[in-house]
């Protein structure tokens, strides 16, 4: 559990601080407003799971996080620090990219196709960022990496290039990539849509572990299975809007909302 | 058990054993042409052997010739410049067409527009006429007062129009292949760089041109042979080429096929080993594509070959019953 959890019986109960917090995030693509004034608050060791049907808008707010989408209206804070800007009176201040880039490494992310690099090792995928992003000497740098491929059980497969391996190896090899650089939220975008269903179940494994050992996660999924035991809380989202928000029992098994009832059924 | 008898049939009998020993198919069609066509090589190799007209004797007295070796360094260096500089151009010619600046991008491409439309022949000579054209070379803004300038004679006024010439049509070749290959790498890879705090320069260093290089580099060999023997162009402006050094000497001694041949042996050796070394380059970059699961360092290599040897041995030794 959560190292900072300040209710004595050691629950996923939010500590004061969030970790996140979108505020009134809106995000338009040309004349298509995406979002539509997202609101959401992520606390120290929660894990939220994000439902919605396709096109919804989860990958957009997701993106919007990390800055990988600037959004058209509204703010992103992780850790405290505002993302992408600086504030200066009264205004937000465009930060320069290399700025964007170093709050980046405030969080991990991983992608529905992995996206390891593959002209490098899974050694070399891990030891990249670390070393010249965060100037993490090198034995210091492949340390960090073998303890975080012991974490996901491919210690094994350090040497090879991740051609070689299978999607839910290279899957939780990316996810070890994002572990390394100690971000203090995960983001998770469909981590297993692109999966075999029978590789599935490793990712997810992978997952809960690193759940349990209290990382704060925001997860896109269809899995309802790892929704229902793992979230602490879970989204609807429809339309750049989120509609239903409550712990999984709720969300999940007795939801208040016609859409999110509508979707549960067509996933179940 | 019982074997197959009927012979010369795909069928077998549900209760018989085919038998297991495999003969390849023969294609004598393959044979007979191959027979023809080597020969027609042999002959063709003999007639050139023991032609008089290709002169051997004088070839092998004018193989190190000096001026011919000075020549050949002519060449060598002019490829080198020129190539060098010409990926540079390219690379920044591939980066404005790429950007979103409208300026920069339809400035570049009406660059290229104009460098592969007109043969490098044409502008060799162009480049020459023009340095005749302008007897100083300076640079000023809007015909203000000079601020760097050179005169443009003598000879390294020679060297300046070929490697201007060669440079900047091999640039315009440099940067579609350039931008082909930046464009081969999937917009996920610089995503999750961008992701792991990584910023645009280490992003486009580290992820984007390794993976690009694997593209880029095959054309980019075929340009370095092709600029080595284009750069025999340059024999229009009198430059010592190694073409023009053999055409000085055959215009006295009217040795010509000879001299040709000398000169044909030189461009070959030099394009062999540019190949081969063209290939070692290639599979460096081709490294994680082409299924080799170890990072195929050079002690993997001999340890590979080691235990291939060892196995072969072995198996040599013990050969297994049949
Ligand atoms: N870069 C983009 N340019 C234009 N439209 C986009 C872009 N990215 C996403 N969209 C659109 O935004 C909508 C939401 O996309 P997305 O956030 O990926 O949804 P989800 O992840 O819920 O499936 C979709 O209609 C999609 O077509
Ligand atoms: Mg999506």
């Amino acid at each position: 559990m959560s190292a900072t959890t300040s209710v004595p019986d050691g629950t996923d109960t939010p500590t004061a601080d969030p970790i996140v917090r979108i505020i009134d995030l809106h995000k338009s693509f040309g004349p298509v407003e995406v979002l539509k004034g997202v609101d959401l608050e992520v606390h120290r060791g929660q894990v939220v799971v994000i439902l919605g049907r396709s096109g919804s808008g989860k990958s957009t707010m997701l993106r919007c996080v990390n800055h990988l989408e600037r959004p058209s209206r509204g703010t992103v804070v992780v850790d405290g620090e505002v993302i992408g800007y600086r504030i200066k009176g009264d205004k937000l201040h465009e930060l320069s990219p290399s700025a964007v880039a170093k709050q980046r490494t405030r969080t991990g992310m991983v992608f529905q196709a992995y996206n390891l690099f593959p002209h490098m090792t899974v050694l070399e995928n891990l030891i990249e960022a670390p070393r010249r992003v965060k100037g993490v000497n090198k034995a210091e740098a492949v340390k960090d990496a073998l303890q975080a491929l012991e974490e996901v059980g491919m210690a094994h497969k350090a040497d090879v290039y991740p051609s070689t391996l299978s999607g839910g190896q290279q899957q939780r090899v990316a996810i070890a990539r994002a572990l390394v650089m100690k971000p203090s939220v995960m983001l998770f975008d469909e981590p297993t849509s692109a999966l075999d269903p029978e590789l599935v179940g490793e990712v997810l494994n992978v997952m809960k572990r690193l759940a349990t050992s209290g990382m704060t996660m925001i997860v896109v999924t269809h899995e309802i299975g790892f929704a229902r035991g793992v979230a602490d809380e879970v989204v609807f989202m429809s339309e750049g809007r989120l509609v239903e928000k409550g712990p999984p029992s709720q969300v999940i098994d007795a939801p208040v909302h016609e859409s999110t009832r509508l979707f549960i059924d067509s996933i179940l | 058990m019982k074997t197959a008898t009927v012979t010369d049939s795909t069928r077998v009998d549900p209760s018989a054993t085919p038998p297991t020993e495999l003969v390849p198919m023969r294609y004598p069609g393959r044979r007979l042409a191959a027979l023809l066509v080597l020969l027609v090589a042999a002959s063709l190799g003999f007639s050139v052997v023991t032609n008089d007209n290709f002169e051997w004797p004088v070839v092998w007295e004018y193989l190190f010739n000096p001026e011919i070796m000075a020549g050949l360094r002519t060449t060598l260096v002019l490829t080198g410049v020129s190539m060098s500089l010409g990926i540079a151009l390219g690379i920044v010619l591939a980066a404005c067409r790429m950007s979103e600046n409208r300026v920069l991008s339809s400035l570049s491409g009406a660059y290229l527009w104009f460098f592969r439309g007109t043969p490098l022949l044409v502008q060799l000579i162009f480049w020459f006429n023009l340095s005749a054209l302008y007897p100083r070379l300076s640079l000023s803004l809007f015909g203000g007062p000079e601020i760097v300038g050179a005169a443009t004679n003598g000879v390294l006024n020679l060297w300046a129009v070929a490697i201007i010439g060669l440079t900047l049509n091999e640039s315009a070749y440099m940067a579609e292949i350039v931008r082909g290959g930046l464009l081969s790498v999937p917009k996920h890879q610089s995503e999750a760089a961008i992701a792991l705090g990584m910023n645009r320069w280490l992003t486009f260093r580290r992820v984007v041109l390794p993976q690009a290089l694997r593209v880029i580099v095959p054309p980019t060999g075929n340009q370095v042979i092709g600029m080595l023997k284009h750069s025999s162009l340059v024999s229009i402006i009198a430059l010592a080429d190694l073409l023009y050094s053999a055409q000085l000497i055959y215009s006295q001694n009217f040795r010509t096929i000879p001299l040709l041949v000398v000169i044909s042996l030189w461009y070959l050796v030099c394009t062999t080993v540019l190949s081969y070394a063209q290939s070692h380059i290639e599979r460096h970059y081709g490294r994680g594509v082409h299924g080799g699961a170890q990072r195929p360092g050079g002690l993997a290599k001999l340890r590979a070959l080691g235990s291939r040897l060892s196995q072969r041995s072995r198996s040599n030794d013990n050969p297994t019953p049949a």
